[in-house]
């Protein structure tokens, strides 16, 4: 039947039950990688991020909030010049984080 | 050189403020009398396990004031029923009978911490699993709650509860909550490693010397997970357990996770029942109901009128270090004002 409207699933985020499994695996391969303070130095640096929306912060947000789909989009833009690396006021080696989730990838999904 | 002067100082308040003031006023060849409301000395410190940023258990902090203050006259289970200012000192009338000259007063009141149950969309006293910092810290003590579980999958830390916010009120910020929430945060995940803790913050202000570092341990080593954006609701689930729902501001998506504690970061505010004790000798407020200064930059200990101090955080949210250079200050004040005085 046709009632002239449709529920849009929700857009919450469930804490509990998201799977983050994919970051706590490059926490414990990375560390650093939990410091982030998503201050956003990495995306304003990026060479990529003007056109592919390509953003270390959104990375390892969307790793913990379980977006696997958008980050495997976004890592596919980085071209990994290290910029982002070089402006990170925590010391997070972006640039092997990056490299290390695509390994991650990789093994776990068998994409990229 | 010490002048030799043995006037009475009034104290009014013996948390850490009032007992340094007093020591440091001793030593400088004054009377300190301390006035104190509650049965024992300590104030707030008395209620809290350990300090940020080296864990240092607060009783250790207190403990050298029992020998210190010895010679010191100390009014407990005592209020100051009235102040009046005389030609040359003041005249204090405690809730005892007792009337005490001083030829100065400093003010060492300190704060309140802020009542959680006023913040009704977060439950405290409505849900079993909702206790506030001093009660975390009380458990830390005695290792008994009912309100904490023995083995908790989930816990969640509420910032600024209280704290700027308007319409609770109090549009200052408290300045030590985020900093106590991280070290609450570290000690529930020393004892319970396999525990999710959540952090729910609007904006983490770590100013003081070692809490940026507390902060990245905090992340780096604990794993605790910092969420930003400000607790909306809690409700109780089926279960027992209490669910949260904020916004992951960084996603911009509605977030919720389902706790078996919530802790809320009650502040720091100014406690109102100092402000008739302010108006009897006409001692000017702030905005935020706390004691005015005469500046906020070199004259935080000094107030407008002659022979008022202030010293710790009857001024404003302070941090224990603070305080004590505070008290510090005020005693050099009362001191340098007297002997102005005796030129």
């Amino acid at each position: 039947m046709d009632f002239g409207f449709s529920l849009s699933p929700s857009s919450a985020i469930e804490l509990d039950t998201l799977d983050s499994a994919l970051y706590r695996k490059l926490c414990r391969i990375e560390p650093g990688a939990r410091t982030c303070i998503a201050c956003g130095s990495c995306s304003a640096t990026c060479t990529a991020a003007e056109h592919s929306g390509m953003s270390v912060r959104k990375l390892l947000l969307g790793l913990q909030r379980g977006r696997k789909a958008e980050v495997e989009r976004m890592l596919s833009n980085c071209m990994l010049c290290g910029k982002c690396t070089m402006v990170c006021p925590r010391g997070i080696n972006t640039r092997r984080v990056i490299l290390t989730v695509c390994r991650l990838y990789d093994n776990v999904e068998g994409t990229l | 050189m010490l002048l030799s002067m043995k006037e009475t100082i009034l104290v009014v308040g013996g948390g850490i403020a009032g007992m340094e003031t007093a020591v440091q006023l001793k030593a400088l060849g004054l009377t300190p009398v301390i006035v104190e409301k509650n049965s024992s000395l300590g104030g707030h410190v008395a209620q809290w396990n350990r300090l940020f940023p080296d864990m240092t258990p607060a009783s250790k902090v207190l403990e050298p004031y029992d020998e210190a203050l010895k010679e010191v006259d100390i009014y407990t289970d005592t209020e100051i029923a009235s102040i009046n200012s005389l030609q040359k000192e003041y005249a204090a009338v405690l809730s005892n009978g007792k009337t005490l000259r001083c030829k100065a007063v400093v003010f060492a009141t300190g704060f309140k911490l802020f009542e959680a149950e006023k913040k009704e969309e977060y439950g405290y006293g409505i849900y079993d699993r909702v206790i506030t910092n001093r009660d975390l810290e009380r458990w830390f003590d005695t290792r008994s709650d009912e309100r904490v579980p023995a083995k908790p999958a989930a816990i969640g830390f509420v910032h600024c509860v209280g704290s700027r916010d308007v319409k609770a009120g109090n549009s200052q910020c408290s300045k030590v909550c985020c900093i106590t929430a991280i070290k609450q945060a570290i000690e529930m995940k020393e004892l319970f490693p396999d525990t999710e803790i959540y952090c729910f913050y609007m904006d983490l202000r770590l100013f003081g010397k070692k809490y940026e570092d507390f902060y990245i341990n905090a992340q780096r080593d604990y794993g605790i997970h910092f969420i930003r954006g400000r607790v909306s609701e809690v409700a109780e689930t089926i279960d027992g357990r209490v669910q949260v729902k904020a916004e992951d501001t960084l996603s911009g998506k509605p977030v919720k996770v389902k706790l078996d504690l919530l802790v809320l970061m009650s502040g720091i505010v100014c406690d109102r029942a100092n402000n008739e004790l302010a108006r009897s000798v006409s001692l000017p407020l702030d905005e935020d109901g706390f004691f005015r200064s005469l500046d906020n930059i070199a004259g935080v200990t000094r107030t407008d009128r002659k022979g008022l101090f202030l010293a710790g955080t009857c001024s404003g949210p302070k941090t224990v270090p603070e305080t004590l250079a505070e008290a510090r200050s005020a005693a050099l004040q009362v001191y340098q004002y007297l002997k102005a005085k005796k030129k």
